[in-house]
């Protein structure tokens, strides 16, 4: 007979140990004192409406579930309001930790496809929002300069932040990172 | 007033690109508070903190610290209406004055760029600069009192958190906005979850509309049953976030059940200063401030 109660099993092969050291390391260094009393599911915004459970999150990262983390969109869900990091009673900086794994998850090549689009445009003019005709029309209507003084209307400027960009293999990571892989 | 204090205009992308009308109040009020705003020139994206950030750390602090040592340059402190640059701002310094390791990163990415950068210049809210005035003072500045209006604050996030690196006295309950809002003669409503998100941030507005749009109804269903005229906000990513969720969710619904006005705190000032409503953009809303602007101007 089989028990009504089905199991999820964890296999040794899913599990990185080193995982949890890589987020200490860059920064998130309380991770380990997580008492998963899910004070940051409780108020969590998207918690609310969505299956996404912040102290799930927190314990398979501590457990070394390196792979299912970095691949669920879930991962996205985050608004970053950092009321759970402001609430942590072990003072995890958990909207850092967040923020870690994502660019980890990046780092593996899983990117929605629209943050993908928002990084490709920030890398052809210096803006995630770009000025669009409507807004150049509007703006010439307030008395505004039509077009901001900012690396959009400065080639010069925009060069400058492209070869940091550049630099820091912003441009390589995005250009690799397949549209939700 | 006393002798203009003189700040370098950081823009960002929303306001400049999508709300120009937002930047517009805030170039014809802060003249009028002695706040000199110069012009950034040639900045970028702060980086968002909730998606650059997200992708990639050392790209959205070396990108912030070039906006940053634009500033530093000019010899100004960085000011900005968005809470999403203020947060990259405020939380880039905090970084690299923790850790001097990331600011030397800093300056080996910059190397032989001509960038020169020491993290010296601070970020300041519009807001945070407004309210150093205090609310006596901008009570002073009142010529049309706006009586009778009641109105919802919305904060934001990352305005006031994480509340370790922010300059404000306490961590929950904030008033510094209620008391902005009060001292031009509105009346600053209690309402369900004030201090919750607008489900915008950390790139969901971007990748999961539905969700985002969500939070962003559960804020204005609480606002509404509490019987607000308006809301007033401080950053052009949550004014993007009701501005533009209303129509959504209308179209889902079939009928014109949200139309919230949605005024920055400059437009609200401004009106309450006397000036003209076409100075402040308010012309220029997607939710219409027709109904109320006849209520306020008769």
């Amino acid at each position: 007979m089989t028990s009504p109660i089905s199991r999820e099993i964890i296999d040794d092969e899913d599990i990185d140990l080193t995982f949890v050291d890589a987020i200490v390391r860059a920064g998130a260094d309380r991770i380990r004192t997580c008492i998963q009393c899910g004070t940051c599911s409780s108020v969590c915004p998207s918690g609310r409406r969505t299956a996404f459970r912040t102290r799930e999150l927190i314990r398979k990262a501590l457990l070394g579930l390196k792979e299912e983390v970095l691949s669920s969109p879930d991962l996205w869900l985050c608004a970053t309001c950092l009321t759970c990091l402001e609430r942590c009673p072990r003072q995890i900086k958990v909207t850092d930790a967040i923020i870690i794994m994502r660019n980890m998850a990046v780092e593996e090549g899983y990117m929605l496809p629209q943050h993908k689009k928002a990084s490709q445009k920030l890398i052809k003019t210096g803006h995630a929002v770009p000025l669009d005709d409507a807004n150049r029309e509007m703006r010439r209507e307030l008395g505004l300069s039509e077009i901001p003084p900012t690396t959009h209307s400065s080639e010069e400027a925009l060069e400058q932040v492209q070869e940091i960009m550049r630099r820091t293999h912003f441009i390589e990571l995005i250009e690799k990172t397949g549209e939700c892989k | 007033m006393t002798e203009a204090k003189k700040y370098s205009f950081f823009l960002g992308c929303v306001m400049p690109n999508r709300f120009p009308n937002v930047e517009k109040s805030i170039r014809e009020v802060m003249p009028r508070l002695g706040v000199e705003l110069e012009d950034l020139q040639g900045a970028s994206c702060c980086p968002a903190p909730g998606v650059i950030r997200s992708f990639n750390e050392p790209t959205w602090l070396a990108l912030a610290s070039r906006n940053l040592a634009l500033a530093e340059k000019a010899g100004n402190d960085i000011i900005t209406g968005c809470n999403g640059c203020y947060g990259t701002f405020k939380e880039t310094l905090a970084t690299i004055h923790e850790d001097p390791d990331k600011l030397r990163e800093v300056q080996q990415v910059f190397k032989g760029m001509g960038i020169k950068f020491k993290g010296e210049a601070d970020a300041k809210h519009i807001i945070e600069v407004i309210y150093d005035m205090g609310p006596e003072a901008i009570k002073k500045m009142v010529k049309r009192p706006l009586t009778g209006l009641k109105v919802a604050v919305h904060y934001g996030c990352h305005l006031l958190k994480p509340s370790k690196t922010r300059p404000w006295q306490q961590s929950e309950r904030h008033t510094f906005l209620d008391e902005l809002v009060e001292a031009t003669g509105a009346e600053s409503i209690r309402y369900k979850d004030k201090y919750m998100c607008c489900g915008a941030g950390g790139g969901v507005r971007g990748s999961n509309v539905p969700v985002s749009v969500d939070i962003a109804k559960e804020k204005m269903d609480n606002m509404m049953d509490a019987g607000a005229d308006i809301i007033v906000d401080v950053c052009s990513f949550c004014h993007l976030q009701f501005e533009v969720s209303q129509p959504q969710l209308n179209k889902e619904l079939g009928e014109m059940k949200y139309k919230i006005p949605v005024f920055y705190y400059t437009q609200l000032l401004g009106l309450a200063m006397g000036l003209e409503p076409d100075q402040l953009g308010l012309h220029k809303h997607v939710v219409s401030t027709k109904e109320i602007l006849d209520r306020i101007l008769q």
